[in-house]
């Protein structure tokens, strides 16, 4: 379909996401105040000017280094499915926590909006967030939303029709290890570009692969094994 | 003068702060923590033991995660003056 993309919601449990989601798309996929909730993936569709939005409600986690179930379903979907924006939805009341997350999202893909969500019950706790200061130090745009009272959506649909036609431009911070680390990443990095291209983010890859990461190895290899069959019978 | 407080946060008693300094803990345990932010540098509070001393909860950024003793053990910290 022309001028249709796909957007994936990830965030920590329990910030909104599926609240949003429902918002967005005007369905009603089950929200509730406990962790966990989401544990397939939601879709449904919405049109912003001339676009249509396919907007895909991953489950909450705290991280995306596949130590569970939902880890591993959140993090297939935003590194081999690619959708054209991950938006990270954080909340505003416990910003350190959620950074976390949005750090590692913007080490695996390119195209990320963080959406600070709960930001009328921040304000209400005297948190006051600079959208503009974290924007210019994440490297991506950054958007004040309230899902449950539907405030910052014209702003949040805006910027996510501006990233997608290329008007703007993300350039996600990327976290500096330490010496060795990063001596390690120079080593392997180009190796993993010339296996896999540009499609995955290669410095990722070499993190994951200095951290030991077999699970995603795994699903690799499982994934190479498909293409190859489905070239085959093609 | 100073005084060495280096305690694990097992050892911790209840309204204690303790600055966290190291993790010995190693794998998906590891990163878990890490995750929930039991990370080098962080505040954590002891809130309540259980009833036997095992698990114990802990305040560590805004959120409540209790900790078995074979992970609390591992994690070691300085006591933090309340002010």
């Amino acid at each position: 379909m022309i001028n249709s993309y796909r957007i994936a919601l990830a965030g920590n449990p329990n910030t909104g996401k599926s609240t949003l989601f429902n918002a967005l798309t005007g369905l009603r996929q089950h929200t509730g105040n406990w962790a966990g909730k989401t544990v397939s993936l939601a879709e449904g569709t919405v049109k912003h000017k001339d676009k249509t939005y396919q907007i895909i409600d991953l489950p909450g986690t705290y991280s995306l280094f596949s130590n569970s179930v939902d880890e591993e379903v959140a993090r297939n979907y935003i590194v081999f499915e690619k959708p054209d924006v991950t938006l990270v939805v954080l909340d505003a009341t416990s910003l350190e926590r959620n950074l976390n997350l949005a750090l590692q999202v913007l080490e695996m893909t390119r195209n990320v909006i963080v959406c600070i969500n709960l930001i009328d019950e921040a304000e209400k706790k005297g948190i006051n967030i600079n959208e503009r200061i974290l924007t210019r130090k994440l490297g991506v745009p950054v958007v004040k939303i309230s899902a449950r009272n539907k405030i910052g959506f014209p702003m949040l649909l805006d910027t996510i029709d501006r990233l997608v036609s290329g008007t703007i431009e993300c350039n996600p911070v990327q976290t500096t290890y330490s010496e060795e680390i990063e001596e390690k990443i120079t080593t392997i990095e180009s190796k993993i570009r010339s296996l896999v291209g540009n499609s995955i983010s290669s410095r990722w890859l070499a993190l994951r692969l200095l951290d030991g990461d077999e699970a995603l190895l795994n699903e690799f290899n499982r994934r190479l094994v498909l293409n190859d069959q489905v070239r085959r019978e093609a | 003068m100073v005084k060495s407080n280096k305690i694990s946060l097992f050892q911790g008693k209840k309204g204690n702060l303790i600055k966290i300094s190291s993790i010995s803990l190693e794998g998906v345990m590891r990163r878990r923590l890490l995750d929930l932010g039991f990370v080098p540098g962080a505040i954590v509070e002891v809130i309540k033991k259980s009833p036997l001393g095992d698990p114990i909860a802990f305040r560590v950024s805004q959120t409540t995660i209790a900790l078995r003793k074979e992970e609390s053990m591992k994690i070691e910290g300085e006591l933090v003056n309340h002010d």
